[in-house]
Formats: structure tokens, C-alpha cells, sequence
């Protein structure tokens, strides 16, 4: 019995030793590059250029944390469906793609405060269609993007017909074939693209609905590296770094992004 | 019934196995849909593809030679390429091409929505191993066999219908169950163009719920399951039309 209580102390104790000596800072300077994980179909906080590298708000945010950790940076695409389990596999260290900061999200990964950033829901829409209210979606085939937790809220409480893609891409693409009557996304990035003179005779008709804080994670368990992003977070919102983001990617300043750089500074 | 939804809640909240296809009507009625629609979908194709398989290898023997390429262009374009891209290709490229019609909701919308092409577009993609499972069994029923039947007098349509077809099915079902098989399996792929089919609500459950894992392996479960009935009633037919002392 000794024997066997021994035996369990020492595998316990050379875990915790194994998992100590793993801290994810350590890893990643020692391979010398960060990797994060962005959306790479998301304009203009992550999207790719002509030549291919992935530029936006998130990937500007993500070299501020290499800058600082003196290592170079990696990006790779992630899409909604797939992010935090890219996260969980260890394929990127760090992911800022867009999430929303959800209790059942925390549970999966480890989500830093404060929040970065904020967005609602909303719908991008051909002006002839004439949405006034949430309600008109009823029964309508409405674009998505497989994925978002908007979705269900969409198609339950609002009855509409949810037909998710995997991108972006596939999904402007369907509201442009008239697969479906409007597409459901981030208020955010529905601002950008109805500006686009491509998409001139489409609109964002409804009122915007769950206003909700965007998060960017790291794997469960990775306290330092958490607490290493809180700080620079802070730090974002003090010197006013978001809304200078904002603004080199024509974002109209958010009132988020304001009241944060009013809260901190 | 109640009970059994309720003992999965108690099963999510006591080990963190968590199943809401299951408890949550909302999610339950989803899985329901996808399961109906992926089999509706595997129904739909399995005929269509045996029927093009059948009509296609009788064109094949044909004594056009315009027909004969014809086919084997089918063939070819729908053998060598990814049933993904056909997907792709038929609902962007001519889905997009084609006449639109006035909708129900005021708008214009394509002729043909995704369901409709997932079943155009693997039905044409199994037809086109089809016709050559069928071509395979044609040709191992005995020229004397056919000769016979002309000496007696039969239309050519008659002998492949009554005489050549019927023998080359017995000879080709092994090689069509395997084709069948993996027909149900790419229909899958639909999900790409968002027929809503079992992997497409499965991931919409997982994509709400965070629980991968126990969806991925109900979803393998499920696939075995629908495969197997599928297996077993194609072997139960083989049985069924097996001549004694033929094949």
C-alpha cells in the first residue's frame, strides 16, 4: 500500500514538474516564433492581401505581442467551426479571430480580461427586399456562416432559415445568387462590406442585436501567458492602439473601442 | 420518452458526456431533419445513378459512334474529377448561369437550390462509375448468349433488356454495392454547399454546444448504422436474384 501511495506521489509530482517546465512563453521563444491563429476571410480584421499574408486589425494586434515577446510571428487562418480546437491541439499559441466571449467558450479555452473588442449582430440585405425588423427574416432562407453562435438564435427566435457556409466567401457569394435573402454576420464587418461600391445595393436595414465583447484566448491552463495578454490589453486600450486600428483600416471608431481608451487611459 | 431526454441532461451534467441532440428539442429536431435528409439524398442518388448506369452502358454498346464518345466524355469529365469540385462548380459556376424565378419572398432566386444540385451532381458522379460497373458485367455475359437470342429473333433492345441486363446484374452487384456504399458517404460532401444533411447539423450542434468529440463519434456511429442497412438489404437482393449454377 505504501509502495503503490509512493508510486502515485512520484507520477503526480513528475507531472506537475512536466507541466510546469511546458509553460507555452517558454516554447515559443525557444522555436523563436509566435503562432496565431486569425480569420483570413474577415476584412478588414483579418484578411488576406494580394500577395497572400494575411493583414487586418487582429494581425496588427498579434505582431504587437511578438514585438514584445522579441520572436518573430506566424499566422495561420483559422474559420469559425474550427478555432478553439486549434487551440486546444496546440496548433497555435494564441487566437485572435474574431470570437465572441461566451460562458460555455470559457469552459474550452482560456479567455484573458478585459475584453479587446465588441460587435453585434446584424444582416446584410438587398435594398429592394425593404427589411424593417428582425421579424421580416421569418421563413426566409438567410445566409450564415457554419459556426456562429448567432445562428440558432437567428432561426429560433426569429424563424428564419439558416443556410451556414464554411467561409465567407461562399456565403457573399450565395446572397449574390439569391440562394438566400440576407446574410447574417458581424455588424462590424457588415459596415465594411456594404460600403464596397460592389455592394452598393445592399444595406444593413436592421437594428443591431447582441452587442457582445469580442475575446482572444490562449490554451486552458496557460496562466502566464493569460496574464501576460491582460496586460497588454490594457495596455492597447490606454495608449488608444484600437482606435488607431480602427482607423487605418476605415473603421468609424467604435463606441466600445472609445470607452475602453476613456475607461483605462 | 421524456425520461430517456431527461437522463441525457442528467447524463451531461453528472459526466460532462453532453448529447443535446438528445435532450434539446431545438437540436433533436435538427438531427431528425439531417438524418431524413441525408437519406432522402442517398435515395435520390442511388436511383438516378443506376438508372444513368444502366441507360449509359446500353449507349455505350451502341453503333453511333457520336453516342458511344459521348459517353465516354461523361465519363471521363465526372470519373477524374473531385465530387467536391463538382459540387462547387455546379452550384457557384451554372447555379449562378441559369435563369433565376421569382421567389416567395419577393426576391429572385436560381432555378435549382442546393439540394437539388447536391442530387443532380452526385447522381451524375456515381452514374459515372455506374456505367462502368454495368459495362463490366455487359461484357462477361457470353457472346453465344446473345447470339442465341438474335437466332431467335429478338430486338437488340430486347436482348439488352430481357437478356444481356438481367445476367450482367447478378454478375455486376458486388461491384455496384461498393459504389452504392460510397455514394451514401460522399453525400456528406453536400454539406459543403449547406444541404442541411447529418454532418452539416452535426456541426452546426458542435459548433453551438462545444462537444466535438461525442458528435464526431455519434456521427461515425450513425454512418455505420446507415450504411449497414444499406449493405445488408443489397446482400439480402444478391441472395434474392442469385440463378443456381450461374456466376
Amino acid at each position: 500500500m505504501k509502495i503503490k501511495t509512493l508510486a502515485a506521489t512520484l507520477v503526480v509530482s513528475a507531472l506537475s514538474i512536466s507541466a510546469a517546465t511546458a509553460d507555452i512563453l517558454d516554447t515559443i521563444k525557444e522555436r523563436g516564433t509566435l503562432i496565431v491563429g486569425t480569420k483570413a476571410d474577415y476584412k478588414p480584421y483579418g484578411f488576406l492581401d494580394t500577395s497572400g499574408a494575411v493583414i487586418g486589425i487582429e494581425p496588427d494586434l498579434a505582431k504587437d505581442v511578438a514585438d514584445k515577446l522579441g520572436v518573430d510571428i506566424e499566422f495561420v487562418p483559422v474559420v469559425s467551426s474550427n478555432r478553439m480546437q486549434f487551440l486546444e491541439q496546440g496548433k497555435i499559441d494564441l487566437m485572435i479571430a474574431t470570437m465572441t466571449d461566451k460562458p460555455d467558450r470559457r469552459e474550452v479555452v482560456l479567455i484573458p480580461d478585459p475584453n479587446y473588442y465588441s460587435s453585434g449582430t446584424n444582416v446584410l440585405a438587398p435594398k429592394s427586399l425593404g427589411l424593417k425588423e428582425w421579424e421580416d427574416l421569418r421563413g426566409k432562407p438567410v445566409c450564415g456562416i457554419q459556426g456562429a453562435f448567432y445562428n440558432k438564435a437567428t432561426s429560433q427566435t426569429y424563424g428564419a432559415e439558416i443556410v451556414a457556409f464554411k467561409g465567407t466567401a461562399e456565403a457573399y457569394s450565395a446572397l449574390k445568387g439569391g440562394n438566400c435573402a440576407a446574410f447574417v454576420y458581424d455588424d462590424s464587418a457588415i459596415v465594411a462590406k456594404a460600403a464596397e461600391p460592389e455592394w452598393a445595393d445592399y444595406e444593413m436595414p436592421l437594428q443591431t442585436i447582441d452587442d457582445a465583447p469580442w475575446g482572444l484566448a490562449v490554451a486552458l491552463g496557460e496562466e502566464n501567458f493569460a496574464q501576460m495578454m491582460s496586460d497588454m490589453i490594457i495596455e492597447w486600450h490606454k495608449t488608444g492602439r484600437i482606435l488607431e486600428l480602427e482607423t487605418k483600416w476605415g473603421v468609424t471608431n467604435t463606441p466600445f473601442a472609445k470607452a475602453m481608451h476613456d475607461k483605462y487611459k | 420518452m421524456e425520461m430517456v431526454y431527461e437522463w441525457f441532461r442528467t447524463l451531461y451534467q453528472e459526466t460532462g458526456i453532453n448529447l443535446p441532440f438528445l435532450y434539446d428539442e431545438y437540436d433533436r429536431n435538427r438531427m431528425i431533419d439531417g438524418l431524413f435528409t441525408t437519406i432522402k439524398l442517398s435515395l435520390v442518388c442511388l436511383f438516378f445513378s443506376i438508372i444513368i448506369g444502366v441507360i449509359g452502358a446500353w449507349l455505350q454498346g451502341s453503333s453511333f459512334k457520336w453516342t458511344r464518345r459521348f459517353v465516354s466524355v461523361y465519363i471521363q469529365l465526372f470519373r477524374n474529377t473531385p465530387p467536391l469540385v463538382q459540387l462547387y462548380f455546379f452550384y457557384f459556376a451554372i447555379g449562378t448561369l441559369l435563369p433565376r424565378v421569382e421567389n416567395d419572398w419577393g426576391g429572385q432566386s436560381p432555378i435549382f437550390g442546393s439540394f437539388a444540385w447536391a442530387a443532380i451532381s452526385l447522381s451524375f458522379f456515381a452514374g459515372a462509375f455506374n456505367v462502368e460497373i454495368f459495362r463490366s458485367g455487359i461484357e462477361a455475359v457470353p457472346k453465344s448468349t446473345v447470339e442465341a437470342a438474335e437466332a431467335l429473333g429478338f430486338s437488340k433492345l430486347q436482348i439488352y433488356r430481357d437478356i444481356t441486363l438481367p445476367l450482367a446484374f447478378r454478375v455486376v452487384l458486388p461491384a455496384l454495392n461498393n459504389n452504392l456504399v460510397n455514394l451514401v458517404k460522399t453525400t456528406t460532401l453536400a454539406y459543403a454547399i449547406a444541404v442541411p444533411e447529418m454532418l452539416y447539423e452535426a456541426n452546426q450542434i458542435w459548433s453551438d454546444n462545444v462537444n466535438v468529440t461525442e458528435m464526431m463519434v455519434f456521427l461515425l456511429l450513425a454512418y455505420f448504422v446507415l450504411v449497414g442497412i444499406l449493405v445488408s438489404g443489397m446482400n439480402r437482393w444478391e441472395r434474392a436474384m442469385k440463378i443456381p449454377g450461374y456466376g
